[in-house]
């Protein structure tokens, strides 16, 4: 137990960030449990609103109050809580423990400030270098992140850059101080697809290079195949199905995991008409149903999934499910139905 | 890749509420939940009466002389005092309320006209049309703040029609600008093409589907223009150059007023008093009508 | 930067082609004939005449205009009716400086507590000093500055004796008049500058700064300000249009012997030359503020492009 714990960089337990409005509480992130080992690549898959982004940002207690706030639940980076931490030592761990990339790397960076005044920022915060150095580390690192004539690109302004090259350089801006856990919130979905593949390899061999470990956060079950070891699927603030890579893309349990993968288009399979896809939308999060979250859009549903939310349960393979089907009182119900037929 | 399956379902957001209602509801249900804006449109309303009614609950007549009576403070009888000349400062706030009303609602409305139509023509024809209607804004707007007021004033003579007017003038560039640019983003739009490409004609384009979509930032900067339009106006009375007296205008009592600021503050104070409160109301409720109106704001 | 600067000096041409000839017109839409209003109401016929003739108003109008434009380039803006000395030396002589000294001061006290007090709205969103700074704001923005002037002046110089009633010899005498000039100016930058502040703080590239482990107070100074000081520029550059207008006002109201003035007695003289002359140079002054204001613009925010 005390091995494992100590290859776990981060685990979450419990966690619970809800928003205050109006309207009432959303809870956005509803009791999830995971962690990530060194060196390791963990996925969150789910649609918006699933509350993935909400768990990382989360993490690096970025929530922004009083209109949301983690209200339960533990982060423990290293064997130390990150909600313990006061607001100065939760600072020195942004940028510089755990950093964090953006989707949507055309607002992300600051229009006023150069490419490299960005990246040398967190240079100088968390390593304390002087102008001069943490300039000479911001070229490297642009160097590092595979933009040409980093001399040239370290005094531009994010406005002279392509979307691609932005990317770059947040990924740049994410790495400078050697972070021992990179969170990548939907790194390359605003990206052109032929930029996306380029940008996941680059994260990708960074990662080996440096030895980072890696929190990705996808809707695409593409980057999921590429890059991770572990995923776990989210849906309406609750994790449906945590389980190694292979068995999410081979094995799936849980239904809607099922739709995700139906939905993904193979080119190993002929389609006549359309591509399967889940049907229903997502339930509104102030009005989720009594039972399981996925139950009005669920093709198997049955009373007891529109009455009682399942727990998450580890199956014997070690992965865990939140889904009746895979549960003794299933079979009971189904039983129950052809008595009573 | 897959998204593109994946993300049709998923257009949900914190803001979606169960049932669609319709704008107007919306809009009231925003407007009358905003506290400032309420107080804003009480004031304005409860002025907008008084002026009305101002000669049934006038207590006096609001230019009888009377020496005899000359800077009483307030009183029982005179609840607001009486000014230099004996007059009951109460009813001539009351009869001058509908002067300052009168102006800044008339000069807002001729001004905003006026805008409309030259933002329209400017940004729905561009081209040289557009290109002299803007410069010609850009003129007038050369003239700062209240001077533009000034020289329009200094050619037609003081008066309270030619306030109107040089208030109204000094509007329309405000106006002009506006209209064109909400014009122009709404002529953007695909379907006002398909509209066009269908062979609708121009006058029914801009009746139908582009006045319709700039009318709320009309409103809202006409709401936040009679609160200037009231201040300019007095500003030329206290001047000497708006309405003359002994018209009761709020502008010209105050600078009536300020010769026995040491002996009857109060022939200064109230005057001043009323000009801020109604300008208050207006702001108040154009900025409450902007928040409503602005599909960006949140809440 | 170089093209950026020519480009938009040359958009000011026709900007002041128009502002010429608005006030050059201002002299022939005036109702009644301007040669006998030049030459006075008890000028006789041939003294009218001989004014006419003076004047060039036989000439077709765009030579005027075009003689107009010359003489004012040259710095001849006419003779004054009431004082018979050059309108230039009129306005110049210390008319325009008291009046840019007011404005000067009105715009810095604007500027000062206008960004002060939105930075500190911005950053306690619905707190009690943000509630608080806003109402004082919108009374600020609503008060009509005559009486804001007249009430200080009854406060401060009537009943404490703190300040000088009227002049412009020393500091005292500037107290009143510049916080009269400055308050409404003050309020709307407060507004705007907690407005755009608001906007900037939501956005993407905050969270990235907050992400990187930058203090609050860094972001707030380094990262939001500068994209937050863009619009509230312009509207400094507007303010001061306003204030030069104000400056009638609170020359008025405090006796100061400023451009305002001068227009407010030349309209009440029917002194044409001298409030042609008066206007013109203010819209001059303005255009030009506008002018440096857009440069600074383009200073601080390099992403716009002239259109």
């Amino acid at each position: 137990m005390s091995d494992l714990n100590k290859n776990k960089i981060l685990e979450v337990k419990n966690l619970c960030t809800s928003f205050f409005t109006d309207e009432g509480e959303v809870k956005a992130v509803d009791g999830v449990n995971f962690f990530i080992e060194k060196g390791k690549t963990v996925g969150i898959v789910g649609e918006s609103g699933s509350g993935k982004s909400i768990t990382s940002l989360s993490i690096l207690r970025l929530i922004q109050e009083p209109a949301g706030k983690i209200v339960n639940g533990e982060i423990v980076f290293k064997g130390e809580n990150l909600l313990e931490k006061s607001k100065k030592e939760m600072r020195s761990i942004r940028g510089n423990n755990i950093s964090m990339i953006f989707q949507e790397p055309m607002t992300s960076l600051n229009p006023t400030m150069t490419c490299g005044e960005q990246i040398a920022e967190s240079i100088r915060i968390h390593q304390k270098l002087g102008r001069k150095e943490a300039k000479e580390k911001a070229i490297e690192m642009l160097k590092l992140v595979g933009i040409p004539s980093p001399e040239k690109r370290v005094k531009q302004y994010p406005f002279e850059l392509s979307g691609g090259m932005r990317q770059r350089v947040m990924i740049a801006i994410a790495l400078a101080c050697n972070p021992e856990l990179l969170i990548a919130d939907e790194p390359t979905t605003a990206l052109d697809v032929t930029i996306q593949a380029q940008i996941l390899d680059l994260i990708r061999n960074l990662q080996k290079e440096l030895g980072t470990s890696l929190m990705i956060i996808t809707h695409d079950l593409g980057v999921v195949a590429e890059m991770c070891e572990t995923v776990a699927v989210m849906y309406c603030g609750k994790i449906v199905e945590y389980a190694d890579v292979k068995t999410i893309l081979t094995n799936p349990k849980h239904p809607y995991t099922i739709g995700l993968l139906n939905s993904v288009p193979r080119h190993d399979q002929v389609y006549d008409g359309d591509l399967p896809v889940i049907k229903g939308s997502v339930p509104s999060p102030f009005n989720l149903p009594k039972g399981c979250r996925f139950v009005s859009r669920c093709p198997h549903a049955k009373d007891i999934c529109h009455n009682q939310l399942p727990e998450l349960k580890t199956m014997d393979d070690g992965n865990q499910v939140r889904c009746w089907i895979h549960t003794e009182s299933w079979e009971k119900q189904e039983e129950e139905v052809a008595s009573n037929s | 890749m897959g998204q593109q399956h994946l993300q049709p379902n998923v257009n949900i957001s914190l803001n979606d509420k169960p049932v669609r209602k319709s704008r107007w509801l919306s809009f009231m249900k925003k407007l009358t939940k905003n506290k400032a804006a309420i107080a804003g449109a009480t004031v304005v309303f409860t002025i907008m009466i008084l002026a009305i009614l101002a000669p049934l609950i006038a207590p006096y007549d609001p230019t009888h002389i009377d020496m005899s009576k000359k800077f009483q403070g307030p009183s029982s009888e005179h609840w607001l005092g009486t000014d230099d000349k004996g007059r009951d400062i109460l009813s001539r706030l009351l009869f001058g309320s509908r002067i300052s009303l009168t102006v800044g609602i008339l000069s807002t409305l001729l001004g905003a006209i006026v805008g409309v139509v030259l933002g329209i023509v400017a940004g729905y024809y561009g081209k040289w049309i557009d290109s002299v209607i803007m410069r010609i804004c850009d003129v007038l707007l050369a003239f700062p703040g209240l001077l533009l007021a000034l020289a329009i004033v200094s050619i037609l003579g003081p008066s309270t029609t030619n306030t109107i007017i040089a208030i109204a003038i000094f509007a329309v560039p405000t106006f002009a600008r506006i209209v064109r640019g909400s014009t122009l983003s709404v002529k953007k739009l695909e379907y006002v093409d398909a509209i066009r490409a269908m062979g609708s004609r121009d006058t029914r384009i801009i009746f139908k589907h582009i006045l319709p979509n700039i009318t709320s930032p009309i409103i809202v900067q006409a709401t936040l223009y009679i609160a200037s339009a009231i201040i300019t106006a007095s500003a030329l009375s206290f001047l000497g150059l708006g309405t003359q007296p002994p018209d009761p205008e709020w502008g010209t009592m105050l600078s009536n007023g300020r010769s026995y600021i040491a002996q009857a503050p109060h022939i200064t104070l109230f005057p001043g008093l009323v000009i801020l409160l109604v300008v208050v109301g207006f702001n108040l409720f154009g900025d409450g009508l902007r928040d409503a109106l602005d599909p960006k704001s949140k809440k | 930067m170089l093209t950026f600067l020519i480009r938009r000096f040359l958009q000011i041409i026709p900007v002041m082609i128009g502002v010429t000839l608005a006030v050059f017109l201002l002299m022939h839409l005036i109702p009644g004939d301007p040669a006998q209003i030049m030459a006075g109401e008890k000028a006789d016929e041939a003294q009218v005449e001989q004014m006419r003739e003076n004047l060039g108003l036989n000439d077709p109008l765009h030579e005027q205009y075009l003689r107009y434009v010359g003489n004012a380039i040259q710095g001849d803006l006419g003779t004054s009716i009431r004082t018979n000395r050059p309108v230039v030396n009129e306005i110049f002589d210390s008319r325009i400086w008291i009046t840019m000294e007011l404005a000067f001061w009105g715009t810095v006290l604007a500027v000062v507590f206008g960004l002060i007090a939105g930075i500190i709205s911005a950053t306690r969103k619905y707190s009690f000093a943000d509630v608080s700074l806003m109402v004082v704001a919108l009374f600020g923005m609503s008060m009509p500055n005559f009486w804001l002037g007249i009430m200080l002046i009854y406060f401060f110089s009537v009943n404490l004796g703190w300040f000088p009633i009227v002049g412009w010899d020393s500091w005292k005498h500037m107290v009143l008049p510049v916080i009269t000039i400055g308050s409404g100016g003050a309020a709307i930058i407060a507004r705007m500058t907690r407005s755009s502040m608001l906007e900037v703080l939501d956005n993407d590239y905050i969270r990235t700064a907050h992400a990187k482990g930058v203090s609050e107070r860094l972001v707030i100074y380094k990262h939001a300000l500068r994209n937050a000081l863009i619009p509230v520029v312009t509207v400094v550059g507007l303010q001061f249009g306003t204030l030069l207008g104000g400056a009638v006002i609170t020359e008025t109201v405090f006796a100061v012997n400023g451009i305002g003035r001068l227009v407010i007695d030349a309209i009440k003289a029917r002194d044409f030359p001298m409030v042609q002359g008066a206007i013109l140079v203010c819209a001059v002054a303005f255009v030009f503020v506008n002018f440096l204001v857009d440069i600074a613009y383009r200073l601080i925010n390099k992403r716009i492009d002239l259109n």
